[in-house]
């Protein structure tokens, strides 16, 4: 098995609010990412695709292809947007990066039709990031994405 | 669908690696420039992941500012800018070498209660990590 990972970068704004709770609450569980105005972040998703190479060209999938998967189905939506308000998929949840990584899973699960989609790896900030993988994958994967 | 938040943290601290089962030629065999007796530092990077269902209220496995106070007090607080042979306990006998920093750091972290400690990953340097899943 291959493991192929592709690195896109998007920006966009966000902020956390549960309309449930309270000001104050809001306040005390989301802290500064509360800031009505919002604030946004360099996001860096690997996406990584599992399979056998095709015999004739040599290629899990070809990754102009996944190029144009991503484009379509991540950048568009979400580059130099302000999630809560523009992405519809995240309507009615909170634009957590645990959220973003589960809906970018959703987006892209049905496009990939060579290989299978292993992992989707969002990084907030070099330091946050998030691992989504479907049922039935492993968690530790060899999935050879920069670290 | 399955998620792992990861976080990573930062400390700088020193050790040496000797073992109280060799010989000192063996200790220098084996260890070579880490066995120097003044002892070395690094600066480390501790990478943790976490599971856990994701909570409909704040869409999150685990709050960061409660995980962040809670690593910070079990590991950096203690780790930080200290030379582990002597002032981690647990390193007292065990040589303080990346793997038993990985262990020692998992066997803290478990007690995390908000969410499950998938694994944790310490890079010695840019150029070495070790990783541990219990």
């Amino acid at each position: 098995m291959i493991y192929l990972t592709r690195k896109i970068e998007f920006s966009a704004s966000h902020l956390y609010h549960n309309p449930a709770f309270s000001a104050e609450e809001n306040r005390r569980v989301f802290g500064k990412c509360n800031n009505p105005h919002g604030h946004g972040h360099n996001y860096v998703l690997e996406v990584t695709v599992a399979g056998e190479p095709d015999p004739s060209t040599g290629m899990v999938l070809d990754l102009k292809e996944l190029k144009e998967i991503l484009q379509r189905e991540v950048t568009d939506r979400m580059d130099h947007r302000f999630l809560n308000y523009e992405v519809p998929e995240l309507a009615g949840q909170i634009p957590t990066c645990e959220n973003i990584a589960a809906v970018i899973w959703r987006l892209l699960e049905p496009k990939i039709t060579r290989g299978r989609l292993n992992r989707v790896r969002l990084y907030e900030t070099p330091d946050l990031f998030v691992d989504c993988y479907g049922e039935g994958n492993g968690a530790h994967t060899n999935a050879g994405g920069a670290r | 669908m399955k998620l792992h938040l990861s976080r990573r943290y930062r400390f700088s601290a020193s050790h040496r690696l000797h073992s109280a089962q060799l010989g000192e030629a063996e200790n220098r065999r084996v260890y070579g420039k880490c066995n120097n007796p003044y002892g070395h530092g690094h600066n480390y990077v501790v990478e943790v992941a976490f599971s856990g269902p994701v909570d409909q209220a704040t869409g999150m496995i685990a709050n960061l500012a409660d995980l962040d106070a809670f690593v910070e007090r079990e590991v950096i607080e203690p780790f930080d800018h200290k030379y582990l042979n002597e002032e981690i306990a647990e390193f007292r006998e065990n040589v303080p070498t990346t793997e038993n920093i990985c262990i020692e750091i998992f066997n803290r972290l478990r007690r995390f209660s908000p969410a499950r400690l998938e694994r944790v990953r310490v890079e010695e340097t840019g150029l070495n990590s070790f990783e541990y899943a219990g």
